[in-house]
């Protein structure tokens, strides 16, 4: 019996390896027809929020230098758009389940660009910070509603939540701006 | 007549060993439940990015690899140390990362073909152009999940 268990136990303990896969998940655009041109992009100017890396990894956040520590408040700023500043997103009066009229600023898109030789680090980088940004944003609406954190909510108040809140990030496809070296 | 016998050298018991079954089980299944199989051999060397606001995957069965990276030392030789790509078991271009998908999405149950995620497994050092042919390809043969995979960092430190 011992013997068994001890030929199993070595089996596992040789092909084990602990590690859990994580990472950030995202949704691409479905592809565009081949034959077609691109449809014009119809987005408000002030709707949208620009951010690129270049290759040496700067950011360049709506035509400003920027210290990725810093990004993570702008982005809040901007989808959270309190003051109804005419150069942040446009606010949206909505009814959602659960929370009632709400102003979102539900066509916000944050459009993330890079230079082909940026390096990966610094995009998941930049991502994170986005990713960062939303749950932030999120958290805090939770908290405030329901006194809990987004995580512990019930499904149909995240999705209320979500609503206020959608996560909106383009990822298009890059650009070779200052690459010329 | 009761004699109580009086032993003038005592032995130690011999140690218990009815009970080693159950221990060796505990970590048998211990080790059993915690086990992932690894999924390929690794041909390209891959560091993953670290992120903080990393989500678990959740569906493994239904997650499939693109690797990323410069070719590990053995291989060097015949591939050269250029960035390429792995898929499953064979380095590959991003001209076969279409057939490749399409093959695995066919392979599938129907029912989970539309839930099929694809993690870029990208070393950090990686230059994001193959990253944004390896995104196109994926775009392409409608494979749109995408989890860009990272390592948890515990203390952020970028503030």
């Amino acid at each position: 019996m011992a013997d068994i268990a001890f030929l199993l136990l070595i089996f596992f303990l040789v092909t084990t390896s602990m590690s859990t896969s994580t990472g950030l998940s995202r949704r691409l655009p479905p592809p565009l027809p081949p034959d077609q041109p691109v449809p014009p992009v119809d987005i408000n100017k002030r709707n949208l929020f620009v951010v690129k890396v270049n290759s040496m990894n700067q950011l360049m956040v709506q035509g400003e230098e920027m210290q990725l520590k810093d990004l993570r408040e702008k982005v809040k700023e901007f989808i959270k758009n309190e003051n109804d500043d005419p150069t942040m997103p446009v606010k949206v009066r909505m009814n959602i389940p659960l929370l009632g009229e709400m102003e979102v600023t539900k066509d916000h898109v944050i459009s993330l660009q890079n230079d082909v030789d940026t390096q990966y680090q610094a995009y998941i980088n930049v991502q994170n910070e986005l990713v960062a940004a939303y749950n932030e944003l999120r958290n805090e609406l939770s908290q405030q509603k329901f006194g809990k954190l987004f995580d512990d909510l019930a499904d149909d108040q995240k999705e209320a939540i979500q609503d206020v809140y959608p996560m909106k990030i383009s990822e298009a496809e890059p650009k070779n701006y200052g690459g010329a070296k | 007549m009761a004699q109580i016998r009086k032993d003038t050298e005592r032995e130690t018991p011999a140690l218990a060993t009815s009970s080693l079954p159950d221990i060796i089980f505990m970590f048998l299944f211990f080790f059993m439940a915690v086990t992932t199989m690894k999924e390929v051999t690794f041909k390209v060397r891959v560091m993953a990015p670290s992120a903080t606001e990393v989500t678990k995957l959740e569906n493994k069965s239904l997650t499939r690899y693109v690797y990323i990276g410069k070719p590990m030392e053995q291989y060097a030789k015949a591939f050269g140390s250029e960035t390429r790509i792995q898929l499953g078991d064979a380095f590959a271009d991003v001209g076969e990362l279409h057939e490749y998908i399409v093959a695995e999405r066919t392979a599938m149950n129907e029912n989970d073909q539309n839930l099929m995620t694809v993690a870029i497994k990208a070393d950090k050092n990686t230059k994001m152009g193959i990253v944004n042919d390896v995104k196109k390809a994926l775009r392409d043969a409608y494979a749109l999940k995408i989890v860009y995979s990272a390592s948890k960092k515990t203390a952020p430190t970028n503030r």
